[in-house]
């Protein structure tokens, strides 16, 4: 894999022999591994109750919901079905994800105010213990690509 | 429930699953490898084996970790605890916290940096530095993050390079994902007493 191809440098604009390029280099193994969890939360063998198009989906929320317009639409190009879903104010009863993406919204920007109350109600809303993993782990790794996407624009932006 | 800690403290809680975690017994062999289960090794934390519901995540989230809190060059291990500490605080995941406190006050064997942010926060007097590389964490754990130019410029002032930079913003952005793990799935209980 070229560094260059990765979801972060790409979305990131990361310039080839910058000083940016140069830091992002030193740790290629950590940019290579970033790209393989990306395939593991949002292109898993093992989907459970969360097929690649609704992760996408709620992948391009998430990113919506940090503000962050270019890797929502880089998401919702494979959020199929679920497209509406991306949109932030959009509650997803009429798919049927409504108490799924109260949990997603909550977990990605009110991370702190989270409570065992929130797990329950996936619970009795018949959501599976390891869906309910999964689906921590999708909103989980896309607050760390975010930040990351976020803390390379500042860097190449000071370097422009 | 009424056990468990809701303030910041360098004392190593236990972590008690909200889910069932999966049962050693019953793992799967890809389950097992990402546990990195072996004959000699059998002790698995509870968290593990919560996040071993979703194994492709887990098999890859743990060398992952590892590169970025452990590798050489670049940022110190102290300063890379801060930053996890920094977007633990934001995220108020009293285990995580906790952990990278204790790291830190162990690596650096000083325990007033994480004193005084226990007990003031951002209004913690801190070093150039490390009150640069805190200000930066916290702010990039902020939910969107709020971190900008002047935060990259104040670590620039403070002598940090492009690598350690770099460095602190992957330390700071896996503390996102880990607190919404830990916060999320479970609950910081005092640690069982054994006799």
């Amino acid at each position: 894999m070229s560094l260059s191809e990765t979801t972060i440098t790409k979305l990131a604009g990361v310039v080839a022999d910058s000083e940016v390029a140069s830091a992002v280099s030193a740790r290629a193994n950590i940019i290579e591994m970033t790209q393989d969890a990306e395939d593991a939360v949002l292109r898993p063998k093992d989907i459970g109750a969360f097929g690649h198009d609704l992760r996408a989906a709620i992948a391009a929320r998430v990113a919506n919901l940090a503000g962050d317009g270019m890797l929502a639409a880089y998401y919702l190009a494979d959020a199929g079905q679920y497209a509406a879903l991306s949109d932030p104010n959009t509650p997803g009863a009429a798919q049927g994800q409504e108490a799924v993406l109260a949990l997603v919204d909550k977990v990605a920007n009110q991370t702190s105010d989270v409570t065992a109350l929130d797990i329950q109600i996936l619970q009795v809303a018949k959501i599976s213990d390891p869906d309910i993993v999964r689906l921590c782990e999708l909103v989980a790794f896309l607050a760390f690509q975010i930040r990351v996407i976020a803390g390379l624009r500042l860097m190449q932006s000071e370097a422009a | 429930m009424s056990d468990i800690i809701r303030k910041f403290t360098r004392n190593v809680p236990e972590w008690r699953p909200r889910v069932v975690p999966v049962k050693l017994k019953d793992a799967t062999q890809e389950q097992l490898n990402a546990l990195k289960v072996t004959p000699s090794n059998t002790k698995v934390s509870g968290y593990v084996l919560t996040l071993a519901h979703d194994v492709e995540s887990l098999a890859v989230r743990s060398p992952l970790f590892n590169a970025i809190m452990y590798d050489r060059g670049g940022m110190s291990r102290a300063e890379r605890e801060l930053g996890a500490l920094g977007a633990s605080m934001v995220n108020h995941c009293i285990y995580c916290a906790a952990v990278h406190a204790d790291r830190h006050a162990k690596l650096t064997r000083d325990t007033t940096v994480t004193d005084a942010l226990f007990a003031s926060g951002e209004e913690a007097d801190l070093s150039l530095r490390d009150q640069a590389i805190f200000d930066f964490a916290r702010k990039s754990a902020e939910a969107p993050p709020t971190a900008g130019p002047e935060d990259i410029e104040a670590l620039r002032n403070a002598g940090l390079s492009g690598e350690e930079i770099f460095d602190l913003i992957l330390s700071s952005a896996l503390f996102g994902w880990a607190n919404r793990l830990m916060h999320v799935l479970g609950d910081p209980v005092p640690q069982k007493v054994t006799v």
